[in-house]
């Protein structure tokens, strides 16, 4: 089947059934950061590297679920001029080799409609869309818009989450399941791995869906702990923004991690690197 | 006296406003604080206790006062309810005693809270102290400036005042500090939000723990004048003293609710505080879709005000209902109005109130038509001093 031929969910259920890597790696790339078009060059370099799935980033004002490395790059991309046009655009152009899955705050979608957003944004060719502040109760109406369109409206579950909210939000994924690996926002953290099992295995009890872990994971060893841990996908965001606000080449310095936790992921690799 | 005691569920949504817009991760949170409010606002236990603090703590019932020289010069009656005359001076308190009160019965041990004139800070460094709890305030760097009184009120407390650095370093800001930590901490941490805004049940919570005001002042108005008033007014932050003294006065269709919004530069230009005035397409802001300044992508712009208590781009739920429903209006008053306010309410009356409720008081001044106001004086103006002196020499 041709890509254009199949809905975004199926574009996304290929791109976890064809990696020849344990987990498929899905890197963050915040939209028009540090600029619209080094942002598709980011992109593409993810996409070279190695990269299933792309995980695009919405400059927002006040990103609640963010930490301070996500939320500068996003009032940077805003100061830059990244406006809901740029970021569509930068969404079409990598959405021809990779599938992509915007991730945007609640508000950006319903100010101008949420049909009319959803809309949109399928008429990019993007896969999914995941909204952070959108919990299972508010989430009826864009999941309406995107079944309509094929596309895969990812709900995110946490530590915190219950059972009984467990098996709700897990019947309603689509795509993929998101489960956030930590009580708290989005950063590079430190000693993470003793929970990813009971994260994964928690969120794999109550869907059908992949199950991608993130928020935290930053090395190749995180990357490859989250394998262990059984996660079919594996997100990586922060450290990969911080490499492109610190590096003079942020295309380049992102596609070297991205290589590198690739790497990791490599079945060969197995935990003969530790 | 301070909550209501029928068992009424908690409202999520007021009208097409409210909602839970929050993060994964505070979900169960602010399930277990629905519970835990549910069952402490009808618990004998929990009211006494309550009402105890509020008494003999606090200061109340504060009285309502009919203000000689206003009365005079406006010619007609004019009341102020003295939530200024509340420990701390603000009506701030009322709030930051029952949350604190029921984070303990909740098994939380540390206390995080955001301000912005830096009364609910104070407020909830006060009752924290009192209740040997741990407290965390979040303030933008901008309102540590203009209200360093009260940043060095909180330290002496023994609260940590965090300053945040980003966007305008206002309110907003320090809001979404606090969700972040609570994000974070939610395992051990209780946030004790300072409006009737956020996620449900936070506008509900509030406004129950506010509407004392309006309990109190409609029966004092009774007693005293044998009669409700025409108009009841209160300046509109994120609109908690205004609900707290309309909830009462909500049933009374005679009696006409004012929410006086910051006028800023004026609501003609982009620099001002007055979501509800303003109108325009809903939005989501801190948990909860209201009425919100924002862009046409649904960006949220930065508010402007005088006053730190209402530079907030954003308002209660509740509010936008009952601006909908033609229940209560709001008006704006600007900066420059507002600062003349609170001079001459400081010559006629011997009261400096807060530059919050100058803007009320501003409104009142300048609209005639009420036979007998009621005004919420929501705290007092002592944290305002250096910044009325400072804008007058400019
Ligand atoms: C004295 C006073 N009045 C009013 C306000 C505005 O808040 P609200 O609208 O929630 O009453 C504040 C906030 O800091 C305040 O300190």
């Amino acid at each position: 089947m041709s890509t254009t031929a199949m809905t975004g969910v199926q574009r996304i259920a290929d791109a976890f059934a064809s990696t020849t890597k344990r987990a498929a790696l899905m890197p963050y790339v915040m939209a028009g950061f540090p600029t619209l078009a080094e942002s598709v060059r980011i992109g593409e370099a993810c996409v070279q590297a190695g990269a299933d799935v792309i995980e695009l980033g919405v400059p927002y004002s006040d990103p609640l679920a963010d930490g301070p490395v996500i939320h500068e790059a996003g009032t940077r991309a805003l100061a830059a001029g990244a406006n809901v046009a740029g970021v569509l655009e930068v969404a079409r152009a990598l959405s021809s080799s990779i599938p992509v899955v915007l991730m945007c705050y609640a508000n950006m979608v319903f100010a101008p409609g949420v049909e009319a957003f959803v809309e949109r944004l399928a008429r990019t060719g993007a896969c999914g869309l995941i909204v952070p502040d959108l919990p299972l109760g508010e989430a009826p109406e864009v999941l309406a818009a995107c079944e309509s369109r094929g596309l895969a409206l990812v709900p995110l579950v946490a530590p915190t989450t219950t059972p009984e909210r467990m098996a709700a939000i897990g019947a309603q994924a689509r795509g993929f399941l998101y489960a956030v690996s930590v009580v708290g926002i989005t950063g590079e953290r430190s000693g993470l791995a003793e929970r990813f099992a009971e994260v994964v295995a928690k969120a794999r009890a109550s869907t059908q869906a992949p199950v991608a872990l993130g928020f935290g994971i930053a090395t190749p060893e995180q990357a490859r702990q989250a394998a262990d841990a059984g996660a079919d996908g594996v997100i990586v965001g922060t450290r990969l923004v911080r490499a492109a606000a610190e590096a003079e080449d942020p295309a380049g310095a992102v596609g070297a991690l991205v290589g590198e936790l690739a790497a990791a992921l490599a079945p060969t690799d197995q935990r003969s690197a530790s | 006296m301070s909550a209501p005691t029928e068992e009424r569920p908690l409202e999520h949504r007021f009208g097409p406003y409210g909602g839970q817009f929050v993060p994964e991760t505070l979900m169960p949170a602010l399930a277990e604080l629905e519970a835990a409010w549910s069952a402490a606002r009808v618990d004998p236990g929990y009211r006494s206790e309550l009402d105890g603090l509020l008494r003999d703590f606090g200061g109340r019932p504060t009285p309502i006062y009919r203000a000689r020289r206003l009365s005079e010069r406006a010619e007609r009656p004019i009341y102020l309810k003295r939530e200024d005359l509340n420990h701390t001076g603000s009506h701030k308190l009322n709030n930051a005693l029952g949350q604190v009160l029921l984070a303990k019965r909740m098994g939380k041990s540390r206390i995080i809270a955001e301000t912005g004139a830096g009364q609910h800070g104070v407020a909830t460094a006060t009752v924290c102290a009192l209740l040997g709890m741990e407290c965390m305030v979040y303030m933008g760097v901008e309102d540590t400036r203009r209200q360093r009184p009260n940043v060095q009120r909180m330290e002496l407390l023994g609260a940590k005042v965090q300053p945040v650095d980003a966007g305008a370093k206002t309110l907003k800001e320090a809001t979404s500090a606090a969700i972040r930590d609570w994000v974070t901490n939610v395992q051990s941490t209780h946030y004790v939000i300072g409006s009737v805004v956020g996620p449900a049940p936070y506008p509900a919570l509030v406004r129950d723990l506010q509407r004392v005001i309006g309990d109190e002042a409609r029966a004092q108005m009774l007693e005293r004048e044998g009669r409700l008033p025409s108009r009841v007014i209160a300046c509109v932050g994120g609109g908690s003293n205004a609900m707290g003294i309309f909830a009462a006065f909500i049933p009374d269709e005679e009696v006409e609710l004012v929410g006086v919004e910051a006028g800023g530069e004026g609501i003609d230009t982009p620099r001002h505080g007055a979501p509800l005035t303003v109108g325009g397409r809903a939005g989501i802001l801190h948990g909860s879709r209201s009425a919100v300044m924002q862009d046409e992508e649904g960006q949220i712009v930065q508010a402007h005000s005088i006053s730190a208590g209402l530079d907030y781009p954003g308002a209660g739920p509740e509010h936008a209902h009952l601006r909908d429903s033609g229940r209560a209006r709001y008006v704006a008053v600007p900066d420059r109005d507002a600062l003349g306010a609170f001079r001459e309410v400081a010559r006629l009356e011997g009261i400096i109130p807060a530059l919050e409720t100058a803007h009320a008081l501003a409104w009142v001044m300048a609209q005639p038509g009420g036979e007998l106001d009621l005004v919420c004086l929501s705290g007092r103006g002592d944290k305002d001093l250096a910044e009325v002196l400072g804008a007058a020499g400019a």
